[in-house]
C-alpha cells in the first residue's frame, strides 16, 4: 500500500483543519476533510480510509461543554461504524476539541468499548482549567507509555496548547489507576528539562496527573489537548530563530509519521 | 404544555473557575464580605415529554458526568449545604441565545423533540449582601440590553412570548416641514442627518411629489451617515486660506495613484484593499475601528468589531478566508480611580477586561489567529475607548472582481435579523453623552462566532464552484447598505417579509436597517440559485432568495406586496450635498521642560518597562490562539522569556515559504505637538516593526484608521487635516501606498458642562512581504559574545515620549523622522535581514534605546552592554536623552562578529556603529566613557515587564 487515506470530520465550529491536514500530507496520507452530516449519512465511507481525525475547534460552540454537542451526535449516530472502524485496527486521532469529543463520547478511555455492544460509559472528563483561563502557550511533552502506535516511549518534544476546558480529569481514583496500570496514560505534561511538571505553566491547565493524552485500550484511539499538528515544521516552533535556522521538521511531525507508517501495514 | 427546568452546578466538592473569577471581581469592587460564589447553569424547556425524559436530558446532555450535579424543577441551591443568595440572569423575551439552538439540535440528536428550550444562569453567593451589590451585580453580570436579572432563586412557569406589531406603512411628512421641522424629525428619529441634507432630501421628494416612508428615509440616513460616507473626509475643508476639496483623495487616495505600484491589486473601493502575494493568490487587509458600542458594552461591541471584520474579509472580491487578525485597543489606564469617574462611563479596566473577553471569544471560536496588537493608555479614552479591530485574507487572485447584474437573484445567508444593532451606523457617527446608554442600547449587536464561521465554511466552497457573481458583508447599515451598495449601478428588488427573522414584531424598517450579525448578501444568477441553496442547507446555513437585481436604477422595497420604499439609486448614493467644514491649526506653543541632570537611571528604566504603555500585555494575548491554522512563523512573544516579538509573521500558504509580516505604528501623544510628524512616526514606526521581522519594505501596504474628537470643531478638524498630509507625505516617500482605511471623527464625551475628545489616534498597520520566513529575526538576545549595532541617528527628541509622560511632561520635540534618508535606512536593514547577516533586531520605540536593549536582553534571558557614547548624534546629547529618546528609523541589532563586515558595508552611508556586545554577565550595562551610567539586572527587567499587568 502506498499512500494511507486520513479522513478529517469537521462541523459547526471545527477550526483547526488546515493545519493537520498540511500535518497529515507532510507525514505521508493523502486527506479528505468530510462534513459530519455526510458522514453520517453515508458511513460506509469510512471504510475507504485508515486513518480518522477529530481537529480541534469549538464545535457547536462548545455550548453546554466543550465538545458536548458533537459528542452526543457522533454517540448516537456514529458509535457503530466507529466500532467497525477501530476493529478494523484503524487509527483514531481527536486533538484539543477532537479530544473532548472522544472523551465525551465515551471512546476514551473506552475501557470496554469494542467488546460491548451498548454505548460506552463516560469515564472521566476534561473540564475548565484550573486558572479558568483560555491559554495559548507552548509546553513541552513527554511520551510515557508506547500502546499507541501514534508514540514512542521516552520522546519529549514540544507543541503549543490553546483550550479552555483541557483539565483531565477522571471519574474517580480507580478509573485514574485503571488507566496506569493499563497503560493508557500515553503522554504528560513535563518541565522544558523533560523532568516531572512543577506545576502551572508547566501543567498548563491542571490536569490530574499532569495527563495531557489518552489512550483506549487497544492503543488506537489516541486523544490529547496539545496540537503537534502545528509543529510539523520547524518554523511554526516557538524559538526556531535561535535553533540554527529555519529548515527541517517540526517537533510534532513524528506523531504523524508515526501513525503513518502503522498505516501503511493495513 | 410542561416546562421542564433543569439546573446545573459544578459538585460542592470541586472547583468552579466561573464563582471563583466573579468573586474576585466583587471583592476588587469592594465587597469583602463575600465568601464564595457559584455558578448554576438554568435550562427551560419546553415540551410534552415526561419526567424520565427530562432526567435523561439533564443527566445526558445539560450536567458533565464528573463533575456537574442536577435539579429538575427544583432549585439546584437546595441541594448545596449552607445558605446562598440567588441572582438569576434570563434573557429579555425575544432575545436569541446561541446555547438554545444548540441544545435544540443535541436534544433532536437524543430523538426528542421539545418546542423550545430558554437558557439562563444564576449566580449564587455566600456571605452578607453588602448594600450596593445588586447595583454592581446588574451591571457586572448582566447586559442590560439582552439580559433580566432578578435578585431572587427563581423558578418560571411560562415563557413570555414577545408582541407582533401590526403592520403600518408610515409616511414621513416632509415635503411642507420647515427647518424646525426638519431638524425635529432628523433629531426624533436618531438620524444624524445635518439639516443641509434634511433640505436636500425634502427637495428631492418634492420632485417625485410624495413624502418619503420612514424605510426611505432611514435608508437615506444610514447610506449617508459619516460612518458610511465619509463626509469630512470627502468634503471641502476651508484650512486657512486653503480649500481642501476631498481630503482623503487629494492626500491619502493620491498618494496611492503616484506610487502605483502593479501589486496593489484594489485599493479603496471593496470592503478590504487588497495586494498579490504570489502568481496564485492575494492577501486583503482592513482595519476597522468598533469605538462606540464598545463604550458601552465593551464585550459585545469588541465581539461584534471582530465579526465585523472578519465579514469584511469574507465579503472582499468573491470572498477571502480570514487567516490572521490585529487588534489595537486604547484605553484609559486602569489604576484610574474610580470615583473619578463621570456617569454613564464604565471604569477602564473594566472596558479593557470585556474588549478582550469579546475579542476573544469570538476570534478563538472563528478560528482566526490574532497575532498582533497594541494597547495604549491615556486619561483621555475614559469616556471614549477606542477598538481597532484587523483582519488578513487569503483571497485567489482570480477572484479579485466582482459585479451584480440585473436579474441576479438578492439572497441573504447566515444569522437571522433581529432588532440589534438598529442605528448602528447613524449612533457612531454621533457624540458620546452619559445618556448614550440608555438611548442607544439597541445599538449594540449580539454576536454568533459559530453562525459566523458555518457562514465561511459553506461561502467558500460555494465560491470556489462558482455558484454567485457578488458579495458583500451586512455591516453597518444592514440590509440597507449591502443591497444598497450591491445594486448601485442597477437597481433592486427585496421583499421584505421573506426575511428570516429571529423572532416575530419586527417592522419593515427595522427588518431593513437591522445590522443583526452574521449576515452576507449575494447576488446568485438563476440558474445557480437551487444548486447554491441545497448546498447551504446541507451545512445548516439558512439562506433565502429576498429579491432580485433590477435594471430600474430604483430601490424598490415591499412588504407582503405593499410598496414601501421606491428610492432612486443615484440619489441615495450621490444625492448627499457636500459637506464644508472649517479646520484651522496652530502649532501649539510648547516648551521642553527642565530635567533633573542626576537620577537613578536603571530605577527610572525599570519604571519605563512596568509603565502601562511598555509593559507587556501577556495577560491578554495569551487568552488568544494565535497559532491556530498553524500560519504563525514568528509570534507575539519570541525568545526563551517571551519577550515582544516586533510584528508577526505568517505563512500564508502552507507548502510555501513566502510570508507576510503584519505590524503596527500609533504615536498619540506625538499629534498633541504636530500632527503631521506624529503621522510619519507612526508610519515609520509600522515599517519598522515590520522589517524587524523581515519583512520587505518596497512590498508593504499600509491602512490608515482616524480615531479624532469632534470634527465640526476647526481645531480638531485641523489636526485631521496634517495628519492626513503627513500619511500623503509619508506614504509617497517611504513608497508605500496605503490600499484601504476607516475613520471614525466623533470621540468626544461630554459631561457636566465639559467636552473631552482623544487624543489624535491614528493607527497604520502595515502588512508586508516576506520573501522567506526562514530567513525571519526575532529581537531575543542570541548569544554571548556578537556585536550589538545601532542603526540610525539619535537626536533629542522625547516630546510626547514615554519617559516623558511618567514624568507629567509633553514637551515640544516630538520624534519626527527625516524621510529623504528613512526609506534607504529600511532597504538597507531588509538587505541586511535577506543575507542572514542579523542575529536578532528590535524597533526603537516608546522609552527608547533602553526600554529596547531591556526587552532584547529580557526576551533572551541574557546581558548586554550598550556603550552610549557610540552612538550616532548630530550633537552631544545627555544620558537622559540617549536612554529615552524615541528618534525614528533606529534599530537595535545584534550581529555576529564574522558577519560584522559585510553588515558595516550596508551602512556604509547610513548612521550605523558598533554600540556593544551581548555578555554573559546578568546585567544590561549601559556605559558612558567606559563608566558604567545604568545597570539594570536582567531578571528585574524581566519582573518588571511582566509585572504589571498580571491579571
Amino acid at each position: 500500500m502506498t499512500s494511507p487515506r486520513s479522513l478529517l470530520i469537521r462541523t459547526a465550529g471545527t477550526n483547526c483543519e488546515a493545519e493537520l491536514e498540511y500535518a497529515w500530507n507532510r507525514a505521508g496520507a493523502s486527506t479528505e476533510i468530510l462534513h459530519v452530516k455526510r458522514l453520517i449519512e453515508k458511513p460506509e465511507t469510512l471504510r475507504e480510509f485508515q486513518l480518522l481525525s477529530l481537529p480541534g475547534g469549538f464545535s457547536y460552540g462548545d455550548d453546554l461543554g466543550a465538545g458536548r454537542i458533537h459528542a452526543i451526535e457522533i454517540r448516537e449516530r456514529l458509535l457503530g461504524p466507529l466500532r467497525e472502524f477501530v476493529g478494523g485496527g484503524k487509527l483514531i486521532y481527536g486533538v484539543c476539541n477532537g479530544f473532548q469529543v472522544l472523551v465525551k463520547a465515551g471512546l476514551l478511555p473506552g475501557f470496554e468499548f469494542l467488546e460491548s455492544k451498548e454505548a460506552p460509559p463516560l469515564d472521566a472528563t476534561l473540564t475548565d482549567n484550573e486558572n479558568g483561563k483560555f491559554q495559548d502557550r507552548w509546553i513541552t511533552l513527554k511520551v510515557v507509555s508506547s500502546l499507541t502506535p501514534f508514540l514512542k516511549e521516552g520522546a519529549v518534544f514540544r507543541v503549543p496548547i490553546a483550550h479552555g476546558e483541557g483539565k483531565f480529569l477522571p471519574k474517580d481514583d480507580a478509573t485514574l489507576a485503571k488507566l496506569r496500570a493499563s497503560r493508557q496514560v500515553v503522554l504528560k505534561y513535563v518541565a522544558p528539562d523533560g523532568s516531572a511538571a512543577k506545576g502551572w505553566p508547566d501543567n498548563p491547565n491542571g490536569s490530574v496527573d499532569d495527563i495531557a493524552g489518552i489512550c483506549d485500550p487497544t492503543g488506537r484511539v489516541f486523544g490529547l489537548m496539545p496540537h503537534p499538528e502545528r509543529h510539523a515544521d520547524k518554523v511554526q516552533g516557538p524559538t526556531w530563530t535561535r535553533e540554527g535556522g529555519g529548515e527541517g521538521d517540526g517537533e510534532g511531525l513524528a506523531v504523524f509519521r508515526n501513525a503513518v507508517e502503522y498505516a501503511k501495514g493495513l | 404544555m410542561n416546562i421542564w427546568q433543569i439546573e446545573t452546578a459544578i459538585k460542592p466538592g470541586l472547583a468552579d473557575p466561573a464563582g471563583k473569577s466573579i468573586l474576585a471581581d466583587a471583592r476588587e469592587a469592594g465587597f469583602s464580605s463575600l465568601t464564595d460564589v457559584r455558578v448554576v447553569r438554568v435550562f427551560f424547556i419546553q415540551a410534552e415529554f415526561d419526567r424520565a425524559s427530562a432526567e435523561r436530558v439533564a443527566r445526558d446532555l445539560f450536567a458533565d458526568p464528573v463533575t456537574d450535579f442536577w435539579t429538575i424543577g427544583e432549585p439546584v441551591s437546595k441541594k448545596l449545604e449552607g445558605a446562598w443568595n440567588a441572582i438569576t440572569i434570563t434573557r429579555k423575551p425575544g432575545v436569541m441565545d446561541p446555547v438554545e439552538e444548540s441544545s435544540l439540535k443535541a436534544l433532536r440528536d437524543l430523538g426528542l423533540h421539545p418546542k423550545s428550550v430558554r437558557t439562563g444562569r444564576k449566580v449564587l453567593y455566600a456571605g452578607d449582601a453588602s448594600p450596593g451589590l445588586e447595583q454592581w451585580a446588574g451591571k457586572a453580570l448582566a447586559n442590560a440590553v439582552v439580559d433580566e436579572i432578578a435578585f431572587e432563586d427563581r423558578t418560571i412557569q411560562e415563557i413570555p412570548a414577545s408582541r407582533v406589531p401590526p403592520f403600518r406603512k408610515i409616511v414621513v411628512p416632509l415635503l411642507d416641514a420647515d427647518d424646525a421641522a426638519l431638524e425635529k424629525i432628523s433629531k426624533d428619529g436618531q438620524l444624524s442627518l445635518t439639516l443641509r441634507e434634511m433640505q436636500a432630501i425634502r427637495d428631492h421628494f418634492r420632485s417625485e411629489k410624495r413624502d418619503p416612508t420612514d424605510a426611505e428615509l432611514e435608508t437615506i440616513a444610514q447610506t449617508w451617515s459619516e460612518h458610511c460616507k465619509h463626509k469630512t473626509l470627502t468634503g471641502v475643508i476651508e484650512f486657512g486660506s486653503e480649500k481642501i476639496d476631498n481630503l482623503l483623495k487629494s492626500t491619502i487616495v493620491k498618494a496611492t495613484e503616484f506610487i502605483n505600484a502593479p501589486w496593489c491589486l484594489s485599493v479603496f473601493k471593496d470592503n478590504a484593499g487588497v495586494i498579490a502575494f504570489d502568481d496564485e493568490w492575494a492577501l486583503t487587509f482592513k482595519v476597522e475601528t468598533h469605538n462606540h458600542p464598545s463604550a458601552l458594552e465593551p464585550y459585545g461591541g469588541a465581539g461584534t468589531g471582530i465579526g465585523g471584520v472578519l465579514r469584511d474579509t469574507m465579503g472582499v472580491g468573491l470572498g477571502a478566508k480570514p487567516i490572521a487578525s490585529t487588534d489595537v485597543f486604547c484605553v484609559a489606564p486602569p489604576d484610574t480611580n474610580p470615583e473619578s469617574i463621570p456617569p454613564g462611563v464604565l471604569h477602564p479596566k473594566k472596558v479593557l477586561k470585556g474588549v478582550v473577553q469579546g475579542v476573544k471569544d469570538y476570534g478563538n471560536r472563528m478560528g482566526i489567529p490574532t497575532v498582533n496588537g497594541a494597547v495604549l493608555f491615556d486619561d483621555r479614552y475614559l469616556g471614549n475607548p477606542l477598538v481597532y479591530a484587523g483582519n488578513v485574507g487569503l483571497l485567489p487572485r482570480t477572484m479579485v472582481e466582482k459585479e451584480s447584474l440585473p436579474g441576479d437573484i438578492v439572497v441573504v445567508a447566515g444569522g437571522r435579523t433581529g432588532r440589534d444593532g438598529i442605528h448602528g451606523a447613524t449612533f457612531s457617527s454621533a457624540e458620546l453623552t452619559h445618556e448614550s446608554e440608555s438611548l442607544s442600547g439597541g445599538a449594540v449587536q449580539i454576536g454568533n462566532a459559530i453562525t459566523e464561521k458555518r457562514l465561511l465554511d459553506v461561502m467558500l466552497q460555494a465560491r470556489d464552484r462558482g455558484m454567485y457573481r457578488g458579495v458583500t458583508d451586512c455591516g453597518a447599515g444592514g440590509l440597507s447598505s449591502a443591497v444598497g451598495e450591491m445594486g448601485e449601478r442597477c437597481g433592486a428588488e427585496v421583499h421584505l417579509e421573506k426575511v428570516p427573522l429571529k423572532y416575530d414584531g419586527l417592522t419593515y424598517t427595522e427588518i431593513w436597517i437591522s445590522e443583526a450579525q452574521e449576515r452576507m448578501v449575494f447576488a446568485v444568477p438563476p440558474e445557480k440559485l437551487d444548486d447554491m441553496l441545497r448546498l447551504f442547507a446541507s451545512e445548516d446555513v439558512e439562506a433565502t432568495p429576498i429579491g432580485k437585481f433590477t435594471d430600474t436604477g430604483r430601490l424598490r422595497l415591499l412588504f407582503n406586496e405593499t410598496e414601501v420604499a421606491n428610492l432612486e439609486m443615484h440619489f441615495l448614493h450621490k444625492g448627499v450635498p457636500q459637506w464644508t467644514r472649517k479646520a484651522e491649526w496652530k502649532m501649539p506653543r510648547l516648551s521642553e521642560p527642565s530635567r533633573p541632570k542626576e537620577l537613578d537611571w536603571g530605577k527610572e528604566v525599570l519604571k519605563l518597562l512596568g509603565s502601562w504603555n511598555v509593559a507587556s500585555k501577556e495577560w491578554i494575548v495569551r487568552l488568544y490562539d494565535h497559532e491556530v491554522q498553524g500560519r504563525l512563523v514568528v509570534k507575539p512573544f519570541v525568545g526563551p522569556k517571551s519577550g515582544p516579538g516586533d510584528a508577526a509573521v505568517i505563512r500564508p500558504v502552507f507548502g510555501s515559504n513566502r510570508g507576510a509580516a503584519i505590524g503596527c505604528g500609533m504615536c498619540p501623544r506625538y499629534g498633541d505637538i504636530d500632527p503631521h510628524g506624529m503621522a510619519l512616526a507612526a508610519i515609520d514606526e509600522a515599517l519598522r516593526n515590520v522589517v524587524a521581522v523581515g519583512g520587505d519594505p518596497k512590498q508593504c501596504a499600509i491602512l490608515d484608521n482616524f480615531s479624532w474628537g469632534n470634527c465640526a470643531k476647526p481645531d480638531r478638524l485641523g489636526s485631521l487635516v496634517r495628519a492626513a498630509q503627513g500619511c500623503r507625505d509619508g506614504a509617497m516617500a517611504y513608497r508605500t501606498p496605503f490600499i484601504s482605511g476607516k475613520d471614525s471623527l466623533n470621540n468626544e464625551f461630554s459631561h457636566g458642562g465639559e467636552t473631552i475628545a482623544v487624543p489624535p489616534s491614528l493607527l497604520i498597520s502595515a502588512l508586508a512581504i516576506v520573501p522567506d520566513v526562514r530567513r525571519a529575526v526575532t529581537m531575543d538576545l542570541k548569544k554571548a559574545g556578537n556585536a550589538l549595532w545601532i542603526v540610525g541617528e539619535t537626536r533629542e527628541e522625547m516630546g510626547g515620549g514615554e519617559w516623558y509622560r511618567l514624568h507629567g511632561w509633553l514637551g515640544m520635540l516630538s520624534p519626527t523622522p527625516d524621510i529623504r534618508e528613512a526609506p534607504n535606512v529600511l532597504a538597507a536593514m531588509h538587505a541586511a535581514i535577506s543575507q542572514g547577516l542579523v542575529r536578532s533586531c528590535h524597533d526603537l520605540s516608546d522609552g527608547g534605546l533602553a526600554v529596547a536593549a531591556a526587552e532584547m536582553a529580557l526576551a533572551g534571558g541574557i546581558g548586554c552592554e550598550v556603550a552610549l557614547d557610540s552612538l550616532p548624534t548630530p550633537v552631544p546629547l545627555t544620558i537622559d536623552a540617549l536612554l529615552f529618546s524615541e528618534t525614528c528609523t533606529r534599530f537595535l541589532v545584534e550581529v555576529e562578529k564574522t558577519s560584522e563586515a559585510a553588515f558595516a558595508k550596508l551602512f556604509e552611508k547610513f548612521p550605523a556603529r558598533r554600540v556593544g556586545e551581548v555578555t554573559g554577565r546578568s546585567g544590561i550595562w549601559f556605559t558612558k566613557s567606559a563608566k558604567a551610567v545604568c545597570v539594570v539586572p536582567v531578571e528585574e527587567a524581566e519582573r518588571a515587564w511582566k509585572g504589571t499587568m498580571d491579571w
